[in-house]
């Protein structure tokens, strides 16, 4: 039988710094051609899906893939070429198809004012064996089961039981003309459980999803019991859940996934590649106040493990913790390398992509709204009608900054207590409107685990805040 | 780009070859190819220009015991293909041995033959030449409109594969183009408002970019005088794009694969019942000539067919992948991914009054009815606010508040309800089907819906 390197001996082909030479001779060739500025990144994937229902693995789906993205820039326009082929032949007609798109064409005679790479920074010295450290199939095809063997022991009326394991595993060389010349291997890790509970008309589905960065370890480690505990609790208390009463109110967001509001509402807006669309309505307001003094919120690439963070970006540069505003006023954006160029907001490590196949752009990493002063109970105890989100499901931003998302888990609060949940709950307002609103933070910062669908692609990220309350927001319901 | 073609014979050996040297006696293989090239462009100016060549395969075996694994990869080398197969082979080891795929009957049917001209691609500077015009067009339409944020005009050649180890052989060989433009307009001292349109055609010459910029520009036109909707009961009149997007949001109440799974609103005994007002039909139909870039065969090899879902209300078909088929004792309807568990899907949707009913209530025209009604334009975020398994949803929306003949914006609002419910509180369709991307729909009265607005 052919040996199968995907999965019973993950090796994780990596790129060597034999690349260098091919790569120089590529970004000069760009050069010469008169390109202000030629990257290129070059990826190797290796995934891992698994799905397990009830009690059987239904699907186990490998796949491995390798690819290029080629970008030129001249001045603030940019042409991008991808491919899966990598061969000498490929990468020079992706270069040449880039350059077409600018008007450009390769010379043989002018001087490419190219000096060469710089040192190759290398993230993955200390990666190498990730792949192989990571939980073999029938490790993660046990751990599995017993998550959704688990769901059927607390649950009750549970009509379906699913548990899923995602194991990301990329190795990204970066090499562009300003010298830049780095190496990294990127491993993400999810698992979710999700559940559908029926009882006569009565229906509730719910999932949780759990994601770390960088630690090969994590499934090993994750407790499928207080997992199963967690879902089968709220979708106990979800099934029999009335329709909410829609209305303008206060709500009350608990943290960890709570702070997709901030994502959503706010986060996108302070992306440069906003800014070049003209959408966004803070595009002018650095140093002034966009929400409450309460909010000070952070965009980072550093905390160890979450799933958000990043040893360098898809540009090759480290990631910053980014303050994005203090105190309620807006301190800067998010950048990467066409928004600085297109907007003048210095990059911040922000560069990301979904892979090869996508430009990098400006994108949130871990971010979340910092903690305050306040007990979370304080929060609920200063509401006499509202909503409480203990979970929060998906959401989106329109181009004119309106947003909306799911309220998976929902409780109503009257006089100052929780009392009935609720489902049917949609959150609506724009950005400008809510910010100002959040006028009480918690001292419970928490972070959790998402994947963010963008003009990039979808890409790896942690939203993050502690209990909030908003004073009024729109909620959707019957 | 190098040489970006797919060789079924050449491939098909080359597999051969490497299955019988593993000891692999049964195989499938599924495999694309495509190459595109896209701009965008912001005022005047080109913003991003893109071009893509990839390639892909899902190799799927069936190891001694009749257990499938498959394994993807976008490196069709021969150490690719290689790899992919004992990735294939290993992950067999795992197979569901309570449902096993098997090769589609119909993987060697005879294919319809559909009229899809192969058009050869534009270089990419008349590409960007042709969005700036109109996207001049379009600013110039009305002096509230600013910028068009969200544009692109795009082409694709692409190829697909189905080969088998029993002598299949799918291939299809197709090009299609595409333009968006969503336009954003603000006046002074008001939000601003956003809206646009979507062309595609089978070649970049054939699009209606004309109607592509009317459309855009008058959504948004009508967008700028808004206001804020009383919360509460509204008759609701969805736009042919809203309506096929909520029936595709629930098209799990169609799919045999989720009936199996549990997670459908329908049981395996459903067929037969009635699910909406006898006047409504719905069929699955990829191959209307209005589906630009049909495909002919699924992701088992099976052809694409027309399949009705709903005949006067009543539910009268399930898309069927060859396992699901298998258990519900029907032939495979061409819905089928591929994979060890293999997904279904709808194609395109056929949807209107039952043939020789009376198609609900006449006459229906929104800008000359007695009472109020919200016009339903366009759904958003229909992956957090569609609850599929349980039947709810609650979405916010484009439309307008039309009363007594004028129409108003509706600022900002959502629209809430149970699909089984919507179902049988349609009214009637007003005008002709539509054709759009995803279906064909007319406009489709619905009474009785929660509208959230914050007046």
């Amino acid at each position: 039988m052919v040996a199968s390197p995907a999965l019973n001996a993950p090796i994780g082909l990596s790129f060597e710094i034999s690349w260098q030479p091919r790569l120089e001779a590529l970004l000069a060739a760009g050069r010469r051609a008169g390109a202000d500025l030629v990257e290129i990144f070059l990826e190797r994937t290796d995934h891992l899906g698994v799905l397990a229902e009830q009690e059987t693995i239904t699907n186990v789906s490998p796949s491995f893939g390798m690819g290029a993205g080629i970008r030129v820039f001249l001045g603030e326009r940019d042409g991008f070429v991808s491919t899966n082929d990598l061969s000498d032949q490929g990468l020079l007609q992706g270069l040449d198809q880039a350059l077409g798109m600018l008007g450009l064409g390769r010379s043989s005679t002018s001087a490419s004012g190219f000096e060469g790479l710089g040192p190759l920074c290398d993230f993955s010295t200390t990666k190498a064996d990730w792949l192989a450290r990571c939980p073999s199939l029938a490790e993660a095809t046990a751990k599995l089961l017993e998550g959704t063997a688990r769901l059927a022991q607390h649950g009750q009326h549970l009509q379906a039981r699913r548990g899923s394991y995602s194991r990301d595993w990329q190795n990204v060389l970066v090499a562009a003309s300003d010298g830049t010349f780095a190496r990294d291997i990127r491993l993400h890790q999810s698992l979710g459980l999700n559940v559908l509970a029926a009882d006569g008309d009565h229906r509730a589905g719910l999932g949780r999803r759990y994601g770390t960065s960088g630690q090969p370890d994590d499934l090993r480690q994750w407790d499928a019991d207080a997992s199963a505990q967690d879902v089968c609790t709220s979708v106990g208390t979800m099934l029999y859940a009335n329709y909410v009463e829609a209305g303008q109110m206060p709500a009350v967001l608990a943290n960890r996934f709570g702070g997709v509001i901030f994502h959503e509402a706010c986060g996108h807006l302070l992306e440069t590649t906003q800014v070049e669309r003209g959408t966004t309505p803070f595009a002018d307001k650095v140093g002034e106040p966009i929400a409450h003094e309460a909010v000070t919120a952070i965009d980072e690439g550093l905390t160890e493990g979450a799933f958000g963070s990043l040893s360098m970006d898809d540009e090759g540069m480290q990631p910053q913790r980014t303050v994005l505003i203090e105190r309620g006023v807006l301190k800067r954006f998010l950048s990467d390398r066409a928004g600085e160029r297109r907007t003048g907001h210095g990059r911040t490590g922000s560069g990301r992509r979904q892979s090869h196949a996508f430009a990098a752009a400006s994108r949130m990493r871990n971010t979340y709204i910092a903690a305050g002063p306040h007990a979370p109970e304080d929060l609920i105890a200063s509401v006499d009608r509202g909503l409480y989100c203990k979970s929060m499901g998906g959401g989106s931003v329109g181009p004119t900054g309106q947003f909306n998302f799911a309220v998976e888990e929902g409780y109503l609060i009257e006089n100052g207590q929780l009392t009935k949940p609720v489902k049917g709950a949609t959150l609506i307002g724009e950005a400008k409107e809510v910010m100002p609103r959040i006028s009480m933070c918690a001292n419970d910062l928490e972070l959790a685990a998402g994947f963010c669908g963008s003009v990039s692609g979808s890409v790896n990220v942690t939203v993050g805040q502690p209990h909030i309350k908003v004073e009024s927001i729109t909620v959707g319901g019957r | 780009m190098a040489d970006n073609s797919l060789n079924a014979e050449a491939l098909s050996g080359r597999l051969q070859q490497l299955a019988h040297s593993a000891g692999i006696q049964q195989w499938d293989l599924g495999a694309s190819c495509s190459t595109d090239t896209s701009v965008q462009v912001d005022r005047g100016e080109a913003k991003q220009m893109k071009g893509a060549q990839r390639s892909a395969i899902t190799v799927r075996v069936w190891n001694g015991d009749g257990l499938v694994g498959i394994t993807s990869t976008s490196d069709l080398s021969d150490a690719g293909l290689e790899r992919a197969l004992g990735g294939a082979h290993d992950a067999s080891a795992f197979g569901n041995a309570e449902e096993t795929p098997a090769f589609s009957p119909l993987a060697t049917a005879p294919l319809v033959t559909l009229d899809q001209p192969i058009h050869q691609p534009q270089p990419i500077l008349t590409l960007l030449d042709t969005l700036k015009e109109a996207e001049r067009q379009l600013l110039d339409r009305h002096a509230a409109i600013g910028t068009v944020p969200y544009n692109g005009l795009a082409q694709r050649s692409s190829e697909r594969l189905y080969l088998n180890s029993e002598g299949a052989c799918r291939h299809q060989i197709l090009t299609t183009a595409s333009l968006y433009l969503y336009a954003r307009a603000e006046e002074a001292g008001r939000k601003p408002r956003s809206s646009g349109a979507v062309r595609m055609a089978y070649g970049t010459t054939e699009l209606d970019i004309a109607g592509c910029i009317d459309e855009a520009a008058s959504r948004t036109i009508a967008h700028l005088d808004y206001g804020p909707i009383q919360t509460g009961s509204y008759l609701c009149v969805f736009s042919p794009e809203a309506f096929l997007d909520l029936i595709g949001a629930f098209s799990s109440l169609f799919n045999a694969r989720a009936v199996l799974d549990g997670v459908s609103l329908s049981q395996r005994d459903s067929l037969g019942q009635t699910l909406a007002v006898p006047f409504l039909s719905i069929r699955d139909n990829g191959l209307n000539p209005g589906n630009i870039g049909a495909s002919t065969f699924d992701g088992e090899g099976t052809p694409t067919a027309p399949l009705d879902l709903l005949e006067g209300g009543v539910l009268s078909h399930f898309l069927h992948s060859e396992a699901t088929a298998r258990v519900f004792g029907v032939a495979p309807t061409g819905h089928a991914g591929m994979g060890a568990k293999v997904a279904v899907g709808p194609d395109w949707f056929e949807i209107g009054p039952t043939p020789g009913s009376s198609g609900g209530q006449q006459g229906l025209d929104r800008f000359s009815h007695d009472e109020p009604v919200v016009v339903i334009d366009s759904l958003s975020a229909l992956h957090a606010g569609v609850k599929a398994s349980q039947g709810s949803f609650s979405l916010p929306f484009d439309g307008w508040l039309v009363n007594g003949g004028v129409s108003r914006s509706i600022e900002a609002a959502t629209v809430a309800g149970d699909i089984r419910q919507l179902l049988q509180a349609i009214v009637g369709f007003e005008g002709e089907a539509k054709i759009t991307p995803d279906g064909l729909c007319p406009y489709v009265w619905v009474g009785g819906l929660s509208i959230t607005g914050d007046a």
